[in-house]
């Protein structure tokens, strides 16, 4: 080792980040790596960083070893995995001062590749594989394993809990749990037999992750729409979004098979275009089945005249948005909160949407479920905007639970039964004050209950008719109706600062991760600020109250524009001047250390300072 | 204006089907389209068809796009749902209704603007996914609704109105629709009921894609000399390949054809087409035979109709997605919500 250096040492809480050649098979390895960091007890916060490519371009895995268990990004690198030589300058740039650089040192390097303060540990890789194996292909993937080996010496990663990874992912195929188990063992020796290890960075044992599980927020998405209920998906293949439906085909496989003929409780089309599948999700919910489809941007953008069509003709669509930068081809494998407008006014005409913004993969399922109860309530489109980074990458979450007795509610549905009976059923027609009519699924009644559907033009029994005020009289219902979505969807979440101060923030989505933790640095710096965490749109009306009680709100999101600010001050008539934006866009993930330091300069600024022995809400006359 | 339907007055000697309702039952709303629209005869021929066929017309989902054709569904089957949907994509909205509910019967109407130009994509995957419906294309070369600009499927040299000539080759969806995968294909015209109306319940006892494109003269912007799509031109160059006798099972084939003219077609519902064969060469089991045969007429400036080709061993979308028989709009949440304990080995293996 070079003694030079100042090298850190960190235990529990440090930055593994692997630079790797796509499609040379380092997920597989990557993942091994963090979930044995999960299974000694330590909370891990991994992302995978991808290109628009199949194989050859760069790619990394960024794994946040952090027994505080903070779940965004902190920023900076302290171990470098180098396996790219592409990437080799820019990636041993982003080393922290004392940090470490793994690389393959079959090949000598000249002096200049590497950094006076970092630690170097090279570890022959191409020439241990092939001396071992012979198969090209081989060589190529075991080498994979083989850093994993060298890592788990260097990091003091316990290898039985590797070994027993392997087992659960090769039971019944012992060749290929032998093979994995030597190439291990022969980085691993080579790492015992050539440094000192552990290095200063290592991981120990403790008892802090838990019940919570690892998984990313499209499978939980997708689960939540099993739970839910849905029965139909009808989907076009748009990164970040893919993995929810095809995530949703390999659930029903498993939960929602007929017992007896095997035979499928749901169908999944995926169709020529998202005009289509949009299409088939209304068709479906039309005739009284649960219905989705998971997109992005671009997607939703195809969607626009469908989405009119649904929202005028009261159908309970439900669409997992999952957003990316937008739009064509490179940025949409990075994560952004940039379709909040686009989806909360979509279409044409006087439109607007119900919007659910879950926080992680938690949440992404009990709002998956959650959006078809509220499609199927209020009779019109509901979005679950998830993006990249909740949606592929895999989060500690609290697990998954479900209460039995809850059932799923279907709305208001006129049956041959009612209609026997006598009731009136107009299909726009208010009869209980919320705004939202009855509606009958086809085929219900020989003689009473038929209707036909349209966008705009017609009367409260479904009628044709061109007459103004039919049709203002049937928009003031459609807003009656988006009040009373106000009051059912998810309210926000308030967390009071240490101490009472005149100053909030206000985030939501998979902005949070790095905002927990953001908020405890912050206070550190004795910045303290009240929390507002935004989980629905229409917005409740707690919101405009929260901000009403502050001087100063920061509003943190990923998107350039300041979405979030621009519906809160539309939505809610609020005077712009108190909300701050503090923005992040450049595709990577929001980090604490982003936040920190632009809330951090802004609150000195704005004199943010503690309001001792005062009311939260008052103006703070004292500069700091 | 037509008027189709009249005063829900029911004579007693109305003749009724074997589920009691009278012809008029399978009515809809009075017609708007222009006194004298080839859409209103394609109109009373499915109100005929299913009077016919002893269908409840509650169990029936009619679906249409934009345009005057997809206007009609109001004008028959009345207590049907019925869903007017967005301009070209009728075919997407069937399909997911289609998915919900296997048990009812569907039945898309369409326009030639609406499926050969806008929704030409959703016309094609509509078909290649066999989805179990009718699909009726009223096909009159003209875009009614917007006053008589040329459609995609007006003949390249045919005259507008105002006498523009249109200068595109025209799409022919039936051609389209027998490369597509569809298992029934037909084409009628609408001033032929007595051809039209066994073409559509041959259709709806068809399992899988069954397409019918139906000339159908626009009186107002496309039915004048120089029109291809008029009722006298198509008239003159109508070549029917053969005539349809529809038998349900229970019904004895009784009707007396020469030898070597009839040819009995069974269809999954266990009725019976019988083809009177006007042109013996012509078999409607050959698609590759079917396609040649409708090109090369074509370039005779004929209109070939008749049932063109018919599988009769298809199935539909919901065989191949291997759902279960009950529609899945009927699952309730015994068969849907996993519950906890799921749940709880869900997480275990995510740990």
């Amino acid at each position: 080792m070079d003694n030079r250096v100042n090298s850190l040492v960190r235990v529990n809480d440090f930055v593994v980040k692997f630079a790797n050649v796509n499609g040379s098979g380092s997920a597989s390895a990557n993942g091994l790596f963090a979930r044995a960091v999960l299974r000694m007890g330590v909370p891990v916060a991994a992302r995978n960083i991808f290109p628009s490519n199949i194989q050859g371009l760069p790619t990394w895995y960024e794994v946040r070893i952090v027994e505080a268990g903070w779940r965004g990004r902190r920023g900076g690198v302290d171990l470098m995995v180098a396996m790219n030589p592409q990437t080799w300058d820019k990636d041993v740039a982003e080393i922290e001062a004392g940090g470490y650089l793994f690389y393959d040192s079959t090949k000598p390097l000249p002096p200049s590749k590497f950094r006076d303060d970092v630690v170097a540990l090279g570890v022959p890789l191409t020439a241990i594989c092939n001396e071992t194996y012979s198969d090209v292909r081989q060589r190529q993937l075991f080498k994979n394993i083989v850093y994993l080996g060298s890592l788990s010496a260097l990091l003091d990663l316990d290898p039985q809990e590797i070994e027993r990874l392997f087992a659960e992912q090769y039971r019944g195929k012992e060749a290929l749990l032998e093979s994995n188990r030597k190439a291990l063992h022969l980085g691993r020796d080579y790492a015992l037999a050539n440094f000192e290890c552990p290095i200063g960075l290592s991981v120990a044992r403790r008892d802090a992750v838990g019940e919570r599980i690892f998984i990313d927020g499209n499978s939980a998405a997708a689960l939540g729409a099993v739970y839910g209920g849905a029965t139909v998906a009808a989907w076009y293949p748009i990164t970040p979004s893919s993995s929810l439906a095809e995530s949703f085909a390999s659930w029903c496989r498993k939960l929602r098979a007929e017992p007896g003929t095997g035979k499928q409780r749901y169908a999944i089309v995926q169709a020529e275009d998202e005009l289509s599948s949009i299409g088939m999700v209304i068709g479906a919910a039309w005739n009284g089945a649960r219905a989705f489809t998971a997109t992005s941007g671009p997607g939703v953008s195809l969607m626009q005249e469908f989405l009119g069509l649904a929202y005028f003709a009261e159908i309970p669509a439900v669409l997992f948005d999952v957003q990316r930068g937008s739009p064509s081809t490179g940025m949409p494998t990075r994560t952004q909160q940039a379709d909040l407008i686009s989806c909360a006014y979509a279409s044409h005409g006087d439109t607007k949407h119900v919007l659910l913004l879950p926080e992680d993969p938690a949440e992404c399922f009990e709002f998956g479920a959650l959006a078809f109860d509220l499609a199927d309530r209020l009779q019109t489109p509901v979005f679950v905007m998830l993006d990249l980074d909740i949606g592929m990458q895999d989060w500690l979450t609290e697990p998954l639970a479900w209460d039995d007795s809850r059932r799923l509610d279907r709305g208001k549905v006129m049956t041959a039964q009612d209609l026997d009976a006598g009731r009136d059923f107009g299909r726009y027609l208010d009869v209980d004050g919320d705004g939202i009519p009855y509606r009958t699924y086809p085929g219900t009644h020989a003689v009473k209950g038929s209707y036909f559907t349209r966008g705009t033009t017609k009367d409260r029994y479904a009628r044709y008719t061109e007459e103004g005020p039919a049709y203002v009289d049937n928009m003031q219902r459609l807003q009656r109706k988006f009040e009373t979505a106000r009051s059912l969807v998810p309210k926000p979440v308030m967390t009071r600062a240490a101490q009472p101060t005149n100053a909030g923030v206000i985030w939501f989505g998979s902005t949070g991760a790095a905002m927990a933790e953001s908020l405890a640095e912050l206070e550190r710096q004795d910045v303290h600020l009240d929390r507002l965490r935004i989980r629905a749109f229409p917005f409740d009306d707690a919101i405009p109250d929260f901000v009403a009680a502050h001087d100063h709100v920061f509003v943190v999101e990923q998107n350039r524009d300041a979405q979030l600010k621009m519906l809160l001050v539309n939505e809610c008539g609020i005077d712009p001047a108190k909300l701050t934006s503090v923005l992040h866009y450049d595709g990577t993930p929001i980090t604490e250390r982003f936040i920190t330091r632009e809330i951090g300069e802004k609150a000195r600024f704005y004199n943010v300072t503690p309001l001792t022995g005062r009311r939260p809400g008052v103006r703070n006359g004292k500069a700091a | 204006m037509t008027y189709l339907a009249k005063p829900k007055l029911h004579h007693p000697g109305l003749p009724k089907n074997a589920l009691g309702y009278t012809r008029r039952d399978y009515e809809g709303a009075i017609s708007t389209l222009c006194a004298g629209c080839g859409h209103d005869s394609i109109s009373a021929a499915i109100i005929q068809a299913f009077f016919e066929l002893d269908i409840a017309p509650h169990r029936v989902a009619k679906l249409s796009g934009i345009g005057c054709s997809s206007k009609t569904p109001t004008y028959f089957l009345g207590n049907s749902h019925g869903f007017n949907s967005v301009h070209g994509r009728m075919p997407s909205v069937l399909t997911g209704a289609a998915l919900a509910n296997r048990d009812l019967i569907y039945l898309g109407v369409s326009g030639d603007g609406d499926s050969a130009s806008i929704g030409l994509g959703q016309f094609a995957h509509v078909l290649r996914r066999g989805v179990n419906m009718v699909y009726i294309v009223e096909n009159n070369g003209v875009y009614g609704l917007t006053k008589g600009q040329f459609s995609a499927t007006a003949d390249k040299g045919s005259k507008s109105k105002r006498g523009a000539v249109n200068n595109d080759e025209p799409i022919d969806l039936v051609l389209l629709a027998l490369a597509l995968g569809a298992t029934f294909v037909a084409r009628g015209f609408s001033g032929d009921k007595a051809q039209l109306v066994p073409l559509i319940r041959a259709a709806v006892a068809h399992r899988g894609a069954a397409f019918i494109d139906v000339v159908s003269p626009c009186v107002a912007f496309n039915n004048h000399p120089g029109s291809t799509k008029s009722y006298d031109y198509v008239r003159e160059h109508n070549e029917a390949v053969n005539r349809l006798d529809f038998m349900p099972d229970r019904a004895p084939i009784t009707t007396d054809y020469a030898e070597g003219s009839v040819r009995d077609v069974m269809l999954h519902d266990g009725g019976t087409v019988r083809l009177r064969k006007l042109h013996a060469e012509y078999d409607p089991s050959d698609k590759v035979g079917a396609m040649a045969y409708l090109e090369s007429r074509r370039a005779q400036g004929e209109v070939v109709t008749g049932l063109l080709y018919v599988d009769t061993e298809s199935d539909d979308m919901h065989a191949s997605l291997h759902t279960v028989d009950a529609p899945l709009n009927s699952l309730g949440d015994a068969e849907l919500v996993p519950g906890n304990a799921a749940l709880v080995a869900v997480n275990a293996s995510l740990r």
